[in-house]
């Protein structure tokens, strides 16, 4: 890079590198994690007003801190533009937002197929009528069968610390597929949090092109011929069976990314107070609700333990299970209509008759702490007045 | 020890090794049938399907095929000689990951997307795979699991492969002269004879003849042998 870099693995990056708290939106965080990640390419069509972030990765961009950056036409330009770099052998990023990400939808689902290492920001809005701008993650749903990695930030400080290891996490051999990192749109991007950062000189090292488990294009080491053809079109030439393995291969490396969520992120889930009998179970702006919930209950003396939940694919089945072994009663709060993760989590445990489906809200309505409370008092069995809009 | 990968056909629809809670081992050592065991084992078990299962073949794929970066040629070297201390060892390369139209042949090249027609037209029993690029190897692996009874070895540069019968990674040229020695060990082991030969000539290859060659002889591949960018060629044989 032109600017004097000091190129770090991403273990140094996150754990070693001495940080200074500042106060910044989610979004400046998620841009602040790209201008350390050493990107080469950032794509985008900014999607104003949700997110600012390609905006801000546009001045990162003028600033030196990315080698090329283009504003496409629209959102499947963008996507699609987004898997030709990745042919190239480029360290990429690009954001994007509600309906945005559905316009995008057709591209940004073929980039596992196609072994396409980068990182999305999702910064979730409202995508169905009536039009709203306010945030909503019900377009998370639709990204959940297509075969990336997903985290989902709770805060700034996560949405700082995910983006950066989402760029280790993406180009490991063994992973080599997208990673999204999601937060709320508005309650994330455009508030401010503490966020403690390394300085810019720190940067993760650059992408090696060649360690990668497809060929990268590049016409002047052979092979170049394996990567001008396009593998999966022919398909009259090829056996239905490769097409079966391809899609498990794909589902096989985001299985494989679990490995590198423990260890950059210290695993999928985060629990509080393990042993008790009614959790709260959250992931992104609602676990931040969850946690006040949980300190709410404690000051009052209840026993509530948190299961906030980082990784949504992989999903921590497993971790979830265990933690809710002895649980007789999990409340879900989520900021959409359909509770993904509610049904998530209800596919993933034996005894999902414990799960409580909400509280929810949706249509950019904010989750008050109260909300959660009624539903702790009302598995404790104790009484409970409603909360008015 | 109980084998989570076999030796095929395991059906129809394979269910993939990750799934079936195979994980790739750890650096220094290697899988066996889907267990993390010692590389030496794994290579000792590999030896001996190579040693006694009938047509044994290497395949080496596009990253040992052409001399692209410093320590391939060195490698190549080494996968000939392991090759000529196997009896009756054949090299079939998958030189890329194309389809080939109209028909494959099968006894030049074997491709990712149909891998069982080269293995089962020339009866390959045990086989290892080289220099393949991971996704493609996998797609493979797993496919001549499905519909073969063939043993499979993965000799990885990488972190390996969960559906190989026998996983080693991170090899380099020595890990290559590593496993020829075991196959030399093995093979006295089993009382096995053997005069060390070149596998055959690939039979589908034209025969060269650099004297007459000119770019245009190279067709689409002949951007190939061009110059590379801010290299200049000062002489000409």
């Amino acid at each position: 890079m032109s600017l004097n870099k000091t190129l770090v693995d991403m273990d140094y990056l996150l754990n070693e590198a001495p940080r200074e708290k500042h106060f910044i939106t989610g979004a400046q965080a998620m841009a602040e994690a790209v201008k350390r990640a050493s990107v080469d390419m950032a794509i985008a069509y900014p999607i104003t007003p949700q997110s600012e972030v390609m905006h801000l990765v546009g001045d990162i961009y003028a600033q030196g801190h990315i080698k090329e950056y283009y504003r496409a036409e629209e959102e499947l330009g963008t996507m699609s533009a987004i898997a030709g770099a990745a042919r190239a052998g480029v360290r990429l990023f690009t954001a994007t937002s509600g309906p945005g990400l559905l316009r995008g939808l057709e591209a940004i689902v073929s980039w596992p197929g196609h072994r396409v290492p980068c990182v999305l920001g999702i910064l979730t809005r409202v995508v169905n009528a009536p039009l709203s701008i306010q945030p909503d993650n019900i377009e998370m749903a639709y990204m959940l069968h297509c075969g990336a990695v997903m985290l989902h930030a709770e805060n700034q400080q996560d949405t700082f610390d995910y983006t950066l290891a989402a760029f280790a996490i993406t180009e490991k051999v063994d992973v080599y597929i997208p990673v999204a990192v999601a937060t709320e749109g508005f309650f994330v991007t455009h508030a401010k949090g503490y966020v403690n950062m390394m300085d810019e000189k720190y940067a993760y090292k650059e992408v090696d092109p060649y360690e990668a488990p497809v060929p990268a294009m590049d016409n002047e080491v052979p092979p170049a011929r394996i990567q001008r053809d396009a593998p999966v079109q022919k398909s009259n030439f090829m056996s239905y069976l490769i097409h079966s393995v391809w899609q498990q291969e794909i589902w096989d490396s985001n299985r494989r990314a679990m490995k590198y969520i423990y260890q950059y992120l210290g695993g999928p889930i985060e629990v509080i107070n393990p042993d008790a009998d009614v959790f709260i179970l959250a992931s992104g702006c609602a676990a931040a609700q969850a946690r006040e919930a949980n300190r709410y209950a404690e000051e009052e003396g209840l026993s509530v333990g948190l299961i906030k939940v980082k990784a949504i694919r992989p999903f921590p089945k497993q971790e979830i299970r265990d933690a809710l072994k002895n649980a007789k009663s999990v409340i879900i709060p989520e900021h959409n209509i359909i509770g993904w993760l509610a049904s998530e989590v209800k596919s993933s445990i034996d005894n999902s008759g414990i799960v409580v489906d909400g509280p929810r809200v949706y249509g950019g309505m904010t989750l008050p702490v109260e909300l959660i409370m009624t539903e702790i008092y009302t598995a404790l069995g104790m009484e409970t007045e409603t909360l008015q809009a | 020890m109980s084998k989570i990968i076999e030796v095929g056909p395991v059906g129809y629809m394979p269910q993939s090794a990750p799934s079936m809670g195979v994980e790739l081992s750890p650096e220094g050592q290697a899988l066996l049938y889907g267990n993390i065991v010692s590389e030496e084992e794994a290579m000792r078990d590999a030896a001996k399907a190579l040693l006694t299962m009938d047509n044994p073949t290497i395949f080496p794929g596009p990253q040992v095929l052409w001399d692209w970066k410093d320590d391939v040629a060195e490698k190549s070297a080494a996968i000939l000689e392991m090759a000529s201390e196997i009896p009756n060892c054949k090299i079939i390369p998958m030189p890329d990951y194309r389809p080939k139209y109209p028909k494959i042949d099968v006894k030049a090249e074997i491709n990712p997307n149909h891998p069982n027609l080269t293995i089962l037209d020339n009866r390959i029993k045990a086989c290892v795979f080289i220099g393949v690029h991971c996704h493609y190897a996998n797609l493979t692996l797993r496919m001549i699991r499905a519909g073969t009874d063939c043993y499979t070895v993965a000799m990885c540069a990488m972190m390996g492969h969960e559906e190989a019968m026998a996983s080693i990674r991170d090899v380099h040229a020595s890990d290559v002269l590593k496993f020829r020695d075991i196959i030399i060990e093995v093979r006295n082991e089993l009382g096995i004879e053997h005069t060390p030969t070149m596998p055959p000539e690939n039979p589908s290859l034209p025969e060269e003849d650099w004297g007459s060659l000119t770019p245009a002889d190279y067709g689409e591949y002949r951007s190939l042998i061009m110059s590379r960018k801010g290299e200049h060629v000062a002489d000409v044989e």
